[in-house]
């Protein structure tokens, strides 16, 4: 049945998420056409009122263009999705962080950490 | 539009429903929530028109609800009345004879798309392709207004997975809202936009759910839950 969905967020920003997550990792290519409001609700399992609203919010954020009677296609202007991965950055590390304080460690401790495990990682690749 | 205006409806002495005020928005799929007996199937058959209030009014477009009105409304009951003798494409054949805005050619897809033989007596279908049936047989009218009651119950997951893609295939929100009442309320949970919460026959809550998973971090059942202590 569908996906599941976090039950504290709106599915509609959650789509949101993902499909913005999908074309940073490039999975949707700039100017590639995105499945019309039918078939997205039909994959996902979810109300096509919501995937409008989906495309309505992507819109608003300049990463998708609809055009009349063609559909809804990814931005061909790079800029745009440069932004937007660099504000997935900032949410991921604002996550990350706010995680982490909950844990009780301070800045310098993930400072700290995040070095040691970047050097790990080179060491092993090495 | 459908409005229910201080709709009550006694059978002897309990009361179904008891003075019902609600305006239902046009172009969703709703929820009709609330434990047995809360008077979800009472509030269904009123608007198609099959039980008649005891009391108040429920209006179809500023129209009571009558045999007028029943040529806007398709019912899928919670339970089958079939004939078991008729192929599934006598059946569909069948209700192409009986109702007007009937369509012939959505419903064999609908039938091609769920993948049910339409060769197949009814009598011989498997308790999940008689549920596909049904859908097939209410999606295929043309009509504004889509009653469900129950149309997942005692079915698996994949032919619940299979009637919602074939709800979302076949619907147009710009022209039609679909009301549904089930017990599998989390799993149809992304396909609902507003939820209807009915306890004893009252109806304590019209709520978008985006707007409670937004405000109260909830599921729509939690949110039931809350709705039923405030008001218990």
């Amino acid at each position: 049945m569908g996906e599941e969905f976090n039950p504290s967020k709106p599915i509609y920003l959650q789509l949101v998420d993902r499909i913005s997550w999908e074309i940073i990792k490039g999975e949707r290519k700039t100017g590639e056409k995105l499945p019309s409001v039918r078939e997205m609700a039909i994959q996902s399992g979810v109300n096509p009122n919501t995937v409008s609203r989906t495309y309505n919010e992507l819109e608003r954020m300049e990463i998708v263009e609809t055009k009349r009677g063609q559909g809804t296609f990814v931005t061909e202007q790079k800029e745009k999705l440069v932004e937007l991965r660099e504000q997935l950055k900032i949410n991921h590390i604002q996550n990350f962080i706010e995680e982490m304080k909950q844990m009780g460690f301070s800045s310098e401790d993930m400072i700290e950490g995040i070095r040691t495990y970047v050097t790990n990682e080179k060491e092993n690749e090495s | 539009m459908i409005t229910f205006e201080n709709v009550s409806k006694r059978y002897l002495r309990k009361h179904a429903l008891s003075d019902v005020n609600v305006t239902i928005p046009e172009g969703k799929i709703i929820g009709l929530v609330g434990s047995n007996g809360s008077g979800k199937s009472t509030f269904m058959k009123m608007i198609a028109g099959l039980v008649a209030p005891s009391e108040g009014k429920v209006m179809i477009d500023q129209e009571s609800v009558s045999r007028r009105t029943a040529n806007k409304v398709a019912y899928l009951s919670e339970l089958d009345a079939y004939y078991s003798f008729f192929s599934v494409k006598e059946t569909i054949d069948f209700f192409a004879s009986q109702f007007q805005d009937f369509d012939l050619e959505k419903a064999n897809d609908i039938i091609a798309f769920m993948e049910v033989d339409p060769s197949q007596k009814v009598k011989h279908l498997s308790k999940g392709n008689r549920g596909r049936l049904k859908i097939a047989l209410t999606l295929a009218r043309e009509v504004p207004i889509i009653l469900m009651d129950e149309p997942l119950s005692g079915l698996d997951p994949m032919v619940r997975d299979s009637i919602v893609k074939g709800l979302l295939s076949f619907i147009d929100l710009e022209k039609q809202t679909v009301i549904i009442t089930t017990h599998e309320v989390t799993e149809i949970e992304p396909l609902l936009e507003t939820v209807i919460a009915i306890r004893n026959g009252k109806v304590l809550a019209l709520e978008d759910v985006e707007t409670i998973r937004e405000r109260d971090r909830m599921r729509i059942v939690e949110w039931l839950k809350k709705m039923y202590q405030e008001e218990a």
